[in-house]
């Protein structure tokens, strides 16, 4: 009854990291973008960011797999090019994650560096410092903490992904079978003991995750000095 | 003729219509530029500092154009190289009075560590003698304590002009006569010259080696 399957854990764990990385780079990137720079189509660009947020996991799996599916634009020049096939690999697992986690990243983040004081930056620049430098020194510090809750919430909705994971990843035990879709399985297969032992994990694993997000809230604002 | 500038730009704000159009020549080291409120004073020394891009114009500094428009030439805020005091001071929350007042000396993508010490730096803390607050946050220290920092701040990158917009205003009363004592003091050692807004006349009789009057976006005659 106790064969927990710590090879579905340790995937999840993979793949949301990974997740949680890309959007920490993306999410910031682009939220960063969205706050300060305005151009043409800039809320149209804002909606179709948050749209993961809003729509059917499954209809993400679809745009993914037309997009990174063998006769998909990405899927056919990654083929063609490199010989890479993402679809049923761990790795469209992650690219599934990270879109349907994305909007948690890039939100707060984008209302994070609107918050910043824009006369900071222009001190900033007055005193000779560069665009990307005052970007790391005075915007991304003062916008952190917003930033931060944010990529933890990513990294639980992304550990619980399933709708788009299953379309683009399916379900190879040990290659691509995340915790969330090991429960499936075994709910589907009837294995009650082994389901209500990765149910117990995934609830444990996500209650660490708010308890460290909780945490780390409240040393950020209890003192400033650690942001420096 | 240390500065020269003739500036047009059309903004808009809350549904109103305001129309700068500010053309002087700094022919005195001191220059008050005074005015109401709203007379488009912290503008005109925004465009200065390249922080607003005028429409039409030109800016000139100590010879050197910083802004053309007919020309095409638009110097980055970086690259002109003037300390600039914000009305509220703009001093960085999240960075110690020594790590602000060093801000501009460090060019690089990170900032620098809390005990680094500069020459430069410690020698302009001890000057406006805030050196005892030097590991304090801007948030843990007084107005004229910020006031002093923001000037050492801009004063440590050895910029070739000052630029303070109502740098008093914030202050008590006897706490204003003595920082504009300081100030002159600094510009007396240093010879950097100074643009200062102001509405109060105090300041004019101090600094106000030549006085320009602004009024709904224009120089008065």
């Amino acid at each position: 009854m106790l064969d927990l399957d710590w090879s579905a854990l340790w995937l999840s764990l993979k793949v949301a990291g990974w997740a949680t990385a890309i959007n920490l780079v993306l999410g910031v990137a682009l939220g960063a973008l969205l706050a300060r720079r305005r151009f043409p189509g800039r809320e149209l660009l804002d909606t179709v960011f948050t749209l993961p947020l809003v729509l059917p996991p499954t209809v993400l799996g679809y745009y993914l797999l037309v997009l990174v599916g063998r006769n998909g634009p990405l899927g056919a020049w990654l083929q063609d090019s490199f010989g890479i096939n993402l679809v049923f690999t761990w790795q469209a697992a992650v690219i599934a994650a990270a879109v349907a986690s994305f909007p948690l990243v890039f939100k707060p983040a984008r209302a994070a560096f609107e918050g910043v004081d824009r006369q900071l930056e222009q001190a900033a620049r007055t005193l000779g410092v560069s665009e990307v430098a005052l970007f790391f020194r005075v915007s991304l510090p003062l916008a952190w903490r917003g930033i931060l809750a944010g990529l933890l919430l990513a990294f639980a909705r992304a550990m619980g992904e399933f709708g788009a994971t299953i379309m683009v990843a399916g379900s190879i035990p040990g290659q691509t079978q995340t915790l969330s879709i090991a429960i499936y399985e075994a709910v589907q297969a009837g294995n009650d003991g082994r389901a209500n032992v990765l149910v117990l994990v995934s609830s444990l694993v996500c209650i660490a995750v708010l308890l460290l997000a909780a945490r780390l809230a409240g040393r950020s604002g209890g003192s400033r000095h650690d942001v420096a | 003729m240390w500065l020269e500038l003739d500036i047009e730009r059309q903004l808009r704000a809350a549904g109103r219509e305001f129309r700068l159009q500010v053309a002087l020549a700094c022919t005195q080291p001191r220059v008050v530029l005074f005015g109401p409120s709203g007379a488009g004073k912290s503008l005109t020394l925004k465009a200065i500092a390249g922080l607003l891009r005028p429409e039409r114009g030109t800016i000139r500094m100590h010879g050197q154009t910083l802004f053309d428009a007919g020309a095409n030439i638009e110097l980055p805020p970086q690259q002109r190289r003037i300390g600039y005091v914000f009305q509220d001071y703009a001093l960085f929350p999240h960075l110690s009075v020594r790590q602000n007042v060093g801000f501009g000396l460090n060019k690089r993508c990170l900032n620098s560590r809390r005990g680094t010490r500069i020459e430069a730096v410690e020698q302009w803390l001890q000057t406006f003698r805030i050196d005892h607050l030097a590991d304090s946050l801007p948030a843990q220290i007084s107005g004229g304590q910020r006031q002093r920092v923001a000037l050492a701040r801009a004063l440590v990158t050895q910029p070739q002009a000052l630029l303070l917009d109502e740098p008093f205003a914030a202050l008590d009363r006897d706490l204003r006569g003595l920082l504009r004592q300081e100030l002159e003091t600094v510009l007396d050692n240093t010879g950097i010259p100074l643009l200062l807004i102001s509405h109060d006349p105090e300041d004019v009789r101090m600094f106000g080696q030549q006085v320009v009057q602004l009024a709904e976006g224009r120089v008065r005659a």
